[in-house]
């Protein structure tokens, strides 16, 4: 971990691992809603709707993910100072912030048929929103610290960390609080989905946490190069105005 | 009194939507990467 925070390293990388994860979960990800469209069967109670489970769930899950990615980021930031956390947590927001809007979207989607509701004020749809806001407020506060200070300031890193205890609430918010979500189906080594469901939920997890990867890696890359070349300018325009 | 819904149509809806922002992701991802390796490149033949 701490040899990757060397950014020529991470480069060397990143140039072979962000097309590998984007490609292969460009494919797992087609393969696996076309299993979820046109061979999973319809839910008894649900009937077709359930087939938008192959989207929301990992949707949910790399909402939550992207912050724990910010959260773990900002912590490597405070503690070890490390060059690409930084860069790290910047590129997690933008594809943490799409996933959470698409589960909001989607379980929107899935609310109407199953529940006869766009919308309820419960624990879940809550804090998911939350989470959204949290995002907005994140990528607004790390754009405002690049413009200041070339992104020196310690603020997004703690907003990061601080806005972290969202995600055990958006997990637990179902257990905690009488909900028109259900309860969790899928628990560490535990799964009270039959397999017909559970095998294709699966591989689009994967299928869509590889592209979230891929997004990230190849954000990485775009902010590393910026920054880059940010700085040659810079060296350059001062070595230009010794000269003169 | 139960709405008469057309389930494919919330179905449909969800995956235009999922399907259409992930790939406008991938592809936004891909282009920022690009254009800023790019601009790296240029800056540094300069």
């Amino acid at each position: 971990m701490h040899g990757l925070a060397n950014p020529a390293r991470f480069l060397r990388m990143a140039r072979w691992l962000m097309p590998l994860c984007m490609g292969v979960g460009v494919l797992v990800a087609a393969a696996a809603l076309g299993w979820g469209v046109f061979l999973a069967p319809a839910e008894r109670l649900q009937g077709e709707t359930v087939r938008i489970m192959y989207l929301h769930v990992p949707a949910a899950w790399l909402g939550m993910a992207g912050w724990i990615g910010i959260a773990g980021a900002s912590f490597a930031e405070l503690v070890w100072r490390h060059p690409l956390s930084v860069i790290a947590a910047r590129a997690c927001a933008v594809p943490g912030a799409v996933f959470t809007a698409l589960c909001l979207v989607t379980g929107s989607l899935w609310g109407r048929p199953a529940w006869g509701t766009w919308w309820v004020w419960d624990g879940r749809l809550t804090s998911m929103l939350v989470l959204l806001f949290l995002y907005f407020g994140w990528l607004a506060l790390a754009q405002a610290s690049e413009a200041a200070d070339g992104g020196q300031s310690r603020a997004p890193a703690i907003f990061g960390l601080v806005g972290a205890v969202n995600i055990p609430i958006i997990h637990y918010s179902v257990i905690w609080w009488n909900s028109q979500h259900q309860p969790p189906s899928i628990t560490l080594g535990k799964s009270a989905i039959s397999g017909d469901f559970l095998w294709p939920l699966l591989l689009a997890m994967l299928g869509f946490t590889l592209i979230f990867a891929g997004c990230v890696l190849a954000r990485m890359r775009a902010l590393l190069a910026t920054r880059q070349a940010d700085a040659r300018l810079r060296r350059k325009a001062l070595g230009a105005v010794e000269a003169f | 009194m139960r709405e008469a819904m057309d389930p494919w149509s919330f179905v449909i809806a969800a995956y235009a939507i999922g399907i259409g922002a992930t790939l406008g992701m991938i592809g936004w991802s891909l282009l920022t990467m690009r254009r800023a390796e790019k601009r790296r490149d240029a800056a540094r033949k300069r």
